[in-house]
């Protein structure tokens, strides 16, 4: 059976939910095998959980060089392995790394490229949402070995066992000339609450919340519910909420079984990034406000009397 | 110093964005087209360089035909020229094709620095700054919150979601802009009436070295097979608070089983 290749997005020693969900998207396709490229002792940490979602094989791209060296590493192990290997294709989570990585390994290895898929079947047709969901388009590729990013979120993480046998592999010496170096990296904060692309539910606030203080209103009912907390552009660009928690076009596309809309008043760039989430509640002053026409549930009211009523409901339901 | 931005036209995001029936193309005619907005960012970080030192700013695009009014936007905010590559043969090219494509055009221009957008908005490939690097042997350096000039050295602040990282290369380079970078300026009316003097140079693929069999549609790398317009979503219920709006959403979950 051909290989499918994933790379395995880590950070401080654990595997990300996303790398699952390419294990197991891979598994349509043949065998997955984990692509791991990382310092000394890294894999080691990461195989037990890669072996539990199916790892048919772990390869190890391990050196001590890598502390400022960005992103090439990983086109490079990846690359020489599309040569060695030819696996049916190339697994890679959709991130502002991952599309990087894929784009450079796709023109290295002269590969076709698909990216942000939300679906893979066992012919090899991907699935896409575009236009923020306003259209479903399926692909194929026309060559061997392609490069396929996925959309974190889109497919249903399943348990299985795989033998995940390691195999050491090198990690090419990179030219100094066409690398850029890295001088300094400050990761960004992860918080307490579940990641955008991954919760389940979404609270999100927009203009209408006023303030950052204010965001705490949005944060309370997002923390009763075990949601992630995201923002409009214009709640990011007023200064409320940090840019990594934008929605929408320019920001982080998003699909939960819940997306909570408070104080946003639904502009197309931001439904690019929320509607196909499967149901949509709405709080707005304006009952004109765009976000109704897509809302399965709406209040027109101020969100500052109804979503703390909204929080209280929960948290009483739940004790 | 030579700057070379590309610029891409895309249609706008606030028009009715739809797919060419018979080639299940986007469809570039029907919707407004505009310069893509992070674009106008990454002209705009050009003139700032060149600005704060020396140089020459040259704007590229491929694209049809219409694709010079990206181009006249561009001069007007103060570029100084600009290569045009217009081919029908170039219709329907996928992302590895249009990376080739911009690299070997790219061959033909004096480059120290070249800047991209990090995304556009219609394709969302968003490595095209990467591919292209890549293809030229240059380092990328890219989503630059930040990009600082001195002397044969670049060094950009990167900022994703994933947090900063600082990067360093040696000129050439190539540079991709995120939204944040910079303000872009509106063109002067003196701007607008200076571009229609600057020198546009409209290429062919036989210019730049490309053959015909290597670009579009017929040739990509990928295909697409069917394009399905999702039904639009619909709203649902909507009731005016009455003291009682969270309460009432409360009950709404409740009976969708969502808490
Ligand atoms: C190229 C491009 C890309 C873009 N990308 C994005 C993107 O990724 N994400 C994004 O979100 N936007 C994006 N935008 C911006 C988008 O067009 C809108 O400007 C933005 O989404 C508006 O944010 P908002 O709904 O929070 O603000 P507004 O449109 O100002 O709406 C605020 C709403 O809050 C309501 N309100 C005020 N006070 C209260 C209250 N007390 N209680 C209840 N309701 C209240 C108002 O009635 C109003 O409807 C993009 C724009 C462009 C041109
Ligand atoms: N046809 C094109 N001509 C010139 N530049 C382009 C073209 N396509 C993409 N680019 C550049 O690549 C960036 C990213 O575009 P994309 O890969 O389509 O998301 C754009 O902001 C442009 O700077």
């Amino acid at each position: 059976m051909a290989e499918v290749m994933v790379l395995v997005d880590h950070v401080d020693g654990e595997v990300k939910k996303t790398t699952y969900e390419l294990l197991t998207a891979a598994r349509v396709l043949g065998e997955p095998a984990a692509v791991v490229v990382g310092a000394p002792g890294t894999a080691g940490k990461l195989r037990d959980g890669l072996a539990q979602h199916g790892a048919a094989k772990v390869y190890v791209a391990e050196s001590d060089n890598l502390g400022d060296a960005f992103l090439d590493p990983e086109v490079a192990v990846l690359a020489a392995l599309v040569g060695r290997v030819n696996p049916a294709a190339v697994l890679i989570t959709t991130s502002p790394d991952g599309k990087e990585i894929a784009g450079r390994v796709a023109v290295r290895t002269g590969s076709a490229l698909l990216g942000d898929v939300v679906e893979l079947a066992a012919d090899g047709t991907v699935t896409h949402s575009v236009f923020g969901g306003a259209y479903t388009v399926t692909a194929k590729a026309n060559t061997e070995h392609p490069v396929i990013t996925f959309r974190a979120g889109s497919i249903e993480v399943e348990a299985i066992d795989g033998e995940a046998a390691e195999e050491i592999v090198e990690v090419p010496s990179i030219g100094a000339a066409a690398a850029a170096r890295v001088t300094n990296r400050l990761p960004a904060r992860s918080g307490d609450r579940p990641e955008l692309t991954e919760a389940t539910v979404v609270v999100s606030g927009g203009r209408g919340v006023g303030s950052a203080e204010n965001f705490e209103v949005v944060e309370k009912l997002a923390d009763s519910m075990g949601a992630a907390v995201g923002a409009s552009r214009a709640a990011v660009d007023s200064g409320y909420y940090p840019a990594a928690f934008q929605v929408g076009q320019t920001g982080k596309t998003v699909s939960p079984q819940l997306y909570i809309a408070l104080g946003i008043s639904g502009a197309i760039q931001h439904r690019a990034g929320m509607q196909t989430s499967k149901t949509i509640i709405a709080v707005n002053k304006d009952p004109e406000a765009p976000i109704f026409e897509i809302a399965d549930f709406g209040v027109v009211g101020d969100l500052f009397t109804v979503a703390p009523q909204l929080t209280e409901e929960v948290t009483r339901r739940k004790s | 110093m030579n700057i070379v931005v590309l610029v891409k036209q895309v249609p706008d995001t606030y028009s009715e964005r739809t797919f060419d029936e018979s080639d299940r193309t986007l469809d570039r005619e029907s919707a407004d087209a505009v310069l893509d907005e992070i674009n106008e960012r990454a002209v705009e970080e050009a003139l700032k360089l060149k600005e704060a030192g020396e140089g020459e700013v040259t704007v590229v695009t491929m694209g049809p035909g219409r694709a010079t009014d990206a181009i006249r936007k561009a001069l007007s905010m103060g570029a100084d020229k600009a290569v045009h590559l217009s081919a029908e043969a170039l219709h329907g090219s996928d992302a590895v094709q249009t990376a080739r494509v911009l690299a070997k055009l790219l061959g033909t221009l004096d480059h120290d620095l070249v800047i991209a957008g990090n995304e556009a908005s219609d394709g969302r490939t968003g490595a095209m700054a990467a591919m292209v690097g890549e293809l030229l042997g240059l380092p990328s350096l890219t989503h630059a919150r930040k990009v600082e000039v001195d002397g044969r050295t670049v060094r950009v602040q990167r900022e994703t979601d994933e947090g900063r990282t600082d990067l360093e290369a040696s000129l050439p380079a190539v540079v991709s802009v995120g939204e944040k970078i910079n303000e872009p300026r509106y063109p002067s009316f003196k701007g607008i009436m200076a571009a229609k003097k600057k020198p546009v140079s409209t290429l062919t693929l036989a210019d730049v070295g490309v053959d015909a069999a290597e670009v579009g549609l017929e040739n990509a790398l990928t295909s697409v097979l069917q394009v399905t317009p999702r039904p639009a979503k619909t709203g649902g219920q909507k009731v005016t608070d009455e003291g009682d709006g969270g309460a009432r959403i409360a009950e709404y979950l409740i009976s969708q089983k969502l808490i």
